[in-house]
């Protein structure tokens, strides 16, 4: 086969076959998002992470706005420190609260951002000061079951003791657990 | 039966030695290839003759199958997945089994036995006819100026191969997934972009389909630059190439995903 032909059908074959990376990883992979829009660091300490991963979405009001970059142990006070990468197009106040959540009942585990009041704004490498841990289902049912074993034994007489879940926990040995401790 | 018994220990020895020699010999021909890489590079002409029968000419067959693996992929992840009601997670299925998995060692099984058993073959066959002879009669390295290009050829069209392969897949389980089911447009894309990641799944899929490429390569070249020069010979390496190129990318694949996936935690 003459020269030039094969030339031109290796040319064609390169072209397309680049033109498939292009698209696995533009199209596929998304590869312009996120991780090359820049953005700032913020931290935020947890009592417990749950099951939060490295890239895991931050959103604030179901927009994802950042992913999760580093999780790291602290040695002193033994929490979770998460730090997040959030769009630099997104500022946060300075009473941000950060809860880890999860969408739906299997779904995937996040990061939520809920703003506050401030006027002030927080800058790059900022530590969020409120979070909220993540809710760990088995420590949820098993503060459930104490709690209805001591009110069914100590204070039997009472008739509505064992109804709010949440109330009689807060009081409950270990509570501090519990998602709805708002640390520092 | 002492006579059998040592007749089955000369033949076990036997064959234990020869297949050590012959893995010194693969070694030794696999640095020899190496060293004459810059040689194929410089005969750009003769690498680009190598792409264009191993890249080219493998076009049809790798964008047919994949499209149908990919169709085949939409309708069986539809069925299981539409069970648990996340019907919108199809893209997310495809795309990573594509990518990670299926696009590098489907597109290297095909690869192997339509283009490495070719190269098996004509070297092969220009052994038997005595061209390799000739050429370093001519004082032309036949390692220079066939081997080489051939498994430099091989190399550069697996990556582009697998590439076309798990994106006609993709293509292949849009077209069943939202064309002819009704997934949503949105979804189908949204999904799979939030799941797929470049560094963890595309790039470790093109560094698969290199591996997969030098592997596949050597052996095709190895296999018939080490066949016996009758017909049966050629035949019989042939087959080899083709047997020990699909186990080899099957074995890689388990030892790169391990080495790729471990530790990760998704």
């Amino acid at each position: 086969m003459n020269r030039s032909v094969i030339d031109l059908w290796v040319g064609i074959f390169v072209v397309i076959g680049i033109g498939a990376i292009a698209f696995l990883s533009l199209r596929v992979g998304n590869l312009t998002s996120v991780s090359a829009a820049p953005g700032y660091h913020l931290d935020a300490a947890f009592d417990n992470i749950g099951g939060l991963k490295v890239r895991a979405p931050v959103k604030a009001a179901g927009v994802v706005v950042g992913r999760v970059e580093q999780i790291k142990l602290d040695p002193q006070s033994y929490q979770a420190v998460v730090t997040m990468k959030v769009d630099r197009g997104y500022q946060f106040t300075k009473d941000t609260i950060a809860s880890i959540l999860t969408s739906g009942l299997l779904g995937e585990v996040y990061v939520g951002l809920d703003p506050g009041g401030d006027t002030q704004m927080l800058g790059d490498g900022a530590r969020i000061g409120k979070t909220q841990s993540a809710m760990v289902l088995e420590k949820l049912i098993g503060q459930f079951m104490f709690d209805k074993a001591a009110s069914g034994t100590t204070a039997p007489a009472v008739p509505n003791a064992s109804v709010p879940a949440g109330g009689s926990t807060a009081s409950g040995p270990g509570a501090g657990g519990r998602s709805a401790g708002v640390s520092k | 039966m002492p006579v059998d018994t040592a007749w089955a220990l000369r033949r076990v020895g036997r064959k234990t030695v020869d297949s050590i020699v012959r893995l010194g010999f693969a070694a030794r021909f696999s640095l020899a290839v190496l060293a004459h890489s810059p040689a194929a590079l410089r005969r750009i002409r003769l690498t680009m003759r190598e792409i264009y029968f191993t890249g080219v000419l493998s076009l049809v067959i790798i964008m047919v199958s994949g499209m149908f693996v990919g169709m085949v992929l939409g309708l069986q992840g539809y069925e299981v997945l539409t069970r648990y009601g996340a019907n919108e997670s199809l893209g997310i299925l495809v795309a990573l089994s594509l990518v990670r998995e299926l696009g590098p060692v489907v597109a290297g099984l095909l690869f192997a036995s339509r283009a490495g058993s070719a190269i098996t073959a004509e070297i092969g066959l220009m052994k038997t006819t005595e061209q390799l002879s000739a050429m370093e009669m001519m004082a032309v390295d036949p390692l220079a100026r066939v081997v080489a290009p051939r498994f430099f050829g091989g190399i550069i069209a697996m990556p582009l191969l697998t590439a076309l392969f798990s994106t006609l897949g993709i293509f292949g389980a849009y077209l069943v997934g939202v064309r002819l089911i009704g997934i949503d447009s949105g979804a189908f894309w949204g999904n799979m972009q939030a799941a797929v990641d470049f560094n963890r799944d595309i790039a470790n899929g093109i560094i698969k389909s290199v591996v997969f490429g030098v592997a596949v390569s050597l052996i095709a070249v190895f296999e018939g630059y080490n066949a016996r020069p009758t017909a049966e010979g050629v035949s019989s390496a042939t087959t080899r190439t083709v047997v020990a190129s699909s186990l080899s990318i099957l074995a890689l694949d388990f030892v790169l995903t391990v080495f790729m996936f471990r530790g990760i935690g998704v």
